[in-house]
């Protein structure tokens, strides 16, 4: 059960993965890539999980701990710079 | 031992001062005069076996895999100097304790000095060259310092790099010489090649190995036409002229060649050199020592001539010659340090050394002045002082001199310095301290504590006891130092001040009467030489400096032109052409059989090499460059967990967010669009040089990978012995702590550097013409909003958590994927955003740790750790573990590394903050923050920006900014 489970998981993340990618090769401004980079990175996390679940290792993790919790840091640096110019005002 | 510990006795002690100026400078000083007396007094227990004619040895292994040892000897003539630099030292370093002033620095100039009197030490006693070679270096190193001591003084500066440039020069070429003469010799010890006198003369290197050890005594020892960088030197506090300029260290020039002596001299191009340089340089110093009104500049060019002088001796190749150079060495220093230390005193208590200004001062210092006329009547050579008799000596030999084809030339030149010589020595009598006492002194003057005047009376005293008691007082030294000079073939003579009515009598009865004459003269004298036109030596030196340094700058510019791509492309071109010429051999398909594949991993890489190739498209769109490299950055993060390295996925994904902060930092000072720059036919020739480069990478890589290993590698040994080794089952983390805690120092050392550097550029915009462009600088923001609520309420509450998540990633790093390094990285992060959401000044405010004092804690926590292995013999950085029972936690590891890597955590936070927070900074000073509260704050003021900031001029308020108010 969880094998398909995981499958199903694995496909869909990808497909969002592929919108993602293909976001932010159409644009169509800076705006729009910046969404998609954010979304990517929840992409990313949910990637790590799965691949925890099927490998069956919690070694996995902390990256995805890591991105959860500091990859917004990019993207907020991302849309001040593009609103206010500076990052750290 | 007690050898060495004679020339490191002076190197340990060096720390005493510094340490000791805390306690007063009496305890300084005398803390210097016991290092200095002891090493004398360690020299004197030697006195027996010296005066017995043995040669006392101490050696110590150095390199023995080539045969090198740190080797120190002790002869008579080492002996004679290293009591020379030794005693006269005691005397400075008493005369130097009343002479510095209270606002001078006592311990670094007697650290200074200490560190010069080993140095010299060294050279007198080395037996091994190169290790004479290194002292000597130490010698122009610490004579830098010293004539630089007062480094408000421009001169003192330019002095000081003059005499390093001229003398360091000559130290370079002297290690040239010694290694042929070694080469030559078949030995690098001194006592060797000593004996070595025919295989020496008889080599064709002979002329060279001459020619390379005269540059470098003839700089040291200030010859013609090296002569310039004495004078300068007499910028330095007088008791340093006086012992370096005058008595020691000017005098190693004559000690090498002494020391050469008896496998260098003798030969027809010894002669003509040697004793054709040391006469035209007694001659031509003298000449000019006649007409400098500063007191100082009067006796540096005495100086030069009297070196000139020794050298011709030396030149003469013949044993009475040596005996009256020796003797003249010990003649000269006592009365020219005399001299210095009076001139000091005149200047110390007249507050003016210009001769012009001076005069009648014997009346007003009574003690100075007989002491400073007694000294002088020395230098002038009048009986029965001990310059007399030295003087005698010299014109006798000169007199036996055939130069140039005839037997008058070399007398009447000598003659003619000997005149010189009487009349500076007069006009230094006259000029200062005879004639009627004055009104219009600087400053009324007086004679000095007796502190000062003191080691001047010992000095004097030696003057009058050698001139009238010269065989009992000094003939047993003198003739011990010449009989090692000449390896014994220094005659048996004995000193003495009459020899009844000789040739020698009669010339300096001659140049003293002319030497007067040409006193009486002095004013016409000086002008017709003030319209004559003079070498401005200074100025030459300065003209030659500028054109080497032009020059080189010119070579450098044209291998070097400082353009990234025309370097990258040349690289990369060479790197090719090898490549071709040894035809890709090896790169193919290996053996190793493939990992299964993904269908998303095959997707997300395809991404990854698109995203790659869009960034080299559009990269002139930063923005956008930007955005796709972060992607690039996240596939390859998560590439490396599909791979199962966690670690490297963990480091990748916190320097991908730090990477991006700075650079988007950076971003906003720089134009949206970079311009196009390259030709389109530049850019054809660098699109084909990187393609090919990167295919080329990815064969190798493929062989690579495809490949098994031909030889055991060392991850099987790292991973074998991490946990049994190490104590850690990090591999990663074992080996950056453990295995390579080596270079990891070292990394975060350049990596505290690198942060310092770019602190330091950042700062220097502050000022300057950057700082105006700043301040015109004005951007439209899109949206007014500076710190959105939700964002600054996010952040707060995220900043404990992401503080507890760098701290647990620190503590299991050594045994699970994480440690020190991504810890700071994630607690810098932590930090850096609460920059962006509640602004730089909200933070700054709040911020109590210094970042530099960061990254130097961290440096010294993992220096300390490294160190502190030592405490338990066993080799740097060696570490240690155990694990404790802890209540409430068991069984826990703890390990030295986890130290080590808390300087490495501590350092990268450091830089991480340092570097970010200074950036931002650049658009704070453009743009002052009014610090306008947020609503969640409660403190009513925040700091504006920290002190550097407030303190200079105020900020004018931009336009806008005020349009707003």
């Amino acid at each position: 059960m969880i094998e398909f489970a995981v499958a199903v998981g694995f496909a869909a993340v990808g497909l969002g993965t592929i919108f993602c990618l293909i976001r932010l090769a159409l644009g169509p401004d800076a705006v729009d890539r910046a969404l998609a980079l954010d979304t990517l990175v929840v992409n990313a996390v949910a990637l790590i999980m799965l691949l925890g679940i099927a490998q069956a290792t919690a070694i996995h993790f902390e990256a995805a701990l890591l991105i959860a919790m500091l990859g917004f840091v990019g993207t907020v640096a991302f849309c001040k710079f593009m609103l206010r110019g500076d990052v750290i005002e | 031992m007690n050898l060495a510990l004679i020339a490191l006795l002076p190197f340990l002690g060096a720390v005493l001062p510094p340490l000791l100026i805390r306690s007063g400078r009496n305890v300084c000083a005398l803390a210097t005069g016991a290092v200095t007396a002891l090493a004398l007094a360690l020299l004197l227990v030697q006195a027996p076996a010296v005066f017995r004619g043995e040669v006392v040895r101490a050696s110590f292994p150095w390199l023995p895999q080539a045969g090198l040892e740190a080797s120190f000897f002790l002869d008579g003539f080492g002996f004679f100097f290293a009591f020379l630099i030794l005693a006269i030292g005691l005397l400075i370093v008493t005369y130097a304790r009343f002479y510095l002033s209270r606002e001078d620095p006592m311990g670094r100039f007697y650290a200074f000095l200490l560190l010069f009197q080993g140095a010299m030490v060294g050279i007198v006693l080395s037996d091994n060259v190169l290790l004479l070679v290194i002292f000597w270096e130490l010698t122009s190193l610490s004579s830098f310092l010293l004539i630089g001591y007062w480094r408000h003084l421009p001169e003192g500066r330019q002095g000081a790099r003059m005499a390093l440039v001229v003398t360091g020069a000559g130290g370079l070429a002297l290690l040239a010489g010694l290694l042929l003469l070694a080469q030559v010799a078949g030995s690098y010890e001194l006592t060797t090649i000593l004996t070595r006198a025919e295989a020496v003369k008889g080599s064709e290197l002979y002329l060279p190995i001459l020619l390379l050890v005269l540059a470098g005594a003839f700089t040291k020892s200030a010859q013609f036409p090296f002569h310039f960088w004495l004078p300068h030197a007499m910028a330095a506090p007088t008791p340093v002229s006086a012992y370096l300029h005058s008595a020691t260290m000017v005098k190693a020039g004559l000690f090498l060649m002494g020391r050469l002596w008896p496998v260098l001299s003798g030969t027809e191009a010894w002669f003509l050199i040697v004793a054709g340089t040391g006469l035209l340089t007694m001659l031509i110093a003298a000449w000019i020592a006649i007409f400098k009104d500063d007191l100082k500049a009067l006796l540096a060019f005495s100086t030069v001539s009297h070196l000139g002088l020794v050298t011709m001796l030396l030149g003469l190749g013949t044993g009475t010659a040596a005996l009256a150079a020796v003797f003249h060495v010990l003649n000269h220093a006592s009365f020219k340090a005399a001299l210095f230390m009076t001139a000091g005193i005149v200047d110390h208590e007249a507050h003016t050394r210009d001769a012009r200004r001076l005069g009648g001062l014997l009346h007003l210092m009574p003690i100075t002045g007989t002491l400073a006329i007694l000294a002088s009547l020395s230098m002038a050579g009048i009986p029965p002082l001990n310059g007399f008799l030295s003087k005698e000596l010299m014109l006798e030999e000169a007199l036996h001199t055939e130069w140039g084809g005839t037997g008058r030339l070399f007398p009447i030149l000598a003659v003619l310095a000997a005149t010189c010589s009487v009349a500076y020595s007069f006009r230094y009598v006259t000029h200062v301290f005879l004639g009627p006492v004055r009104d219009d002194y600087p400053h009324r003057p007086h004679d000095p504590p007796a502190g000062m005047w003191l080691p001047v009376a010992l000095l004097v005293a030696a003057v009058v006891l050698i001139g009238i008691l010269a065989e009992p007082v000094a003939g047993p030294l003198v003739r011990l130092a010449a009989e090692a000079v000449t390896a014994g073939a220094a005659p048996e003579a004995t000193l003495k001040l009459w020899h009844g009515v000789t040739p020698a009598l009669v010339a300096s009865g001659v140049a003293l009467f002319a030497g007067l004459v040409l006193l009486a003269a002095f004013g016409p004298i000086v002008r017709l030489r003030e319209a004559l036109w003079r070498p401005e030596a200074k100025r030459m030196f300065e003209a030659t400096v500028e054109a080497v340094a032009t020059g080189a700058r010119a070579v450098s510019e044209a291998i070097h032109d400082e353009r990234l791509q025309r370097m990258v492309a040349w690289t990369l071109a060479a790197i090719l052409a090898v490549g071709l010429v040894t035809g890709w051999g090896g790169i193919g398909t290996g053996e190793r059989p493939g990992l299964p594949v993904a269908p998303l991993g095959l997707l997300l890489w395809a991404g990854a090499i698109a995203a790659a190739l869009a960034v080299a498209l559009f990269h002139h769109q930063r923005l956008l460059a930007l955005i796709v490299t972060s992607v690039v950055g996240l596939i390859v993060s998560l590439t490396f967990v599909w791979f199962s390295a966690p670690d490297l996925a963990l480091t990748q994904l916190s320097v991908e967010i730090v990477t991006t902060v700075l650079l988007l930092l950076a971003l906003n000072y720089l134009p949206r669009e970079s311009p196009r720059e390259s030709t389109p036919a530049r850019r054809g020739r660098d699109v084909a040089i990187a393609a090919v480069a990167g295919l080329g990478v990815t064969g190798l890589l493929w062989a690579i990978l495809t490949s098994d290993f031909a030889i055991p590698t060392i991850s099987t040994y790292h991973l074998a012995e991490s946990k049994p080794g190490g104590g850690g089952t990090n591999v990663v983390n074992v080996i950056l702590v453990d295995f390579r805690g080596y270079d990891t120092l070292g990394e975060i050392i350049v990596l505290g550097i690198a942060a310092l550097a770019i602190f330091a550029v950042l700062d220097s915009t502050f000022r300057g013409t950057a700082v105006q462009r700043l301040r015109t600088w004005s951007h439209e923001p899109e949206a007014a909003d500076r710190h959105p609520m939700m964002l600054v309420v996010a952040t707060r509450i995220m900043l404990p958590l992401a503080l507890m998540v760098g701290i647990y990633i620190f503590f299991r790093g050594h045994n699970q994927p994480g440690g020190g390094f991504i810890a700071g990285l994630v607690v810098g992060v932590a930090l850096i955003v609460q920059y962006m959401a509640s602004g730089w000044a909200w933070a700054r405010a709040r911020t109590r740790i210094d970042y530099h004092a960061l990254i130097g804690f961290g440096v010294f926590v993992a220096t300390a750790t490294g160190v502190g292995s030592w405490l338990f013999d066993r080799p740097f950085l060696t570490s240690n573990y155990g694990y404790f029972h802890v209540p409430l936690l068991g069984e826990v590891e703890l390990a030295t590394a986890m130290l080590f890597d808390l300087g490495v955590f501590s350092t990268v936070v450091g830089v991480v903050m340092l570097v970010l927070a200074n950036m931002a900074r650049v658009a704070a000073r453009a743009e002052p923050q009014t610090g306008v509260p947020t609503a969640m704050d409660s403190v009513p003021e925040p700091r504006l920006a920290d002190e550097r900031i407030t303190t200079t001029a105020p900020v004018p308020v931009p336009e806008r900014t005020r349009q707003e108010a």
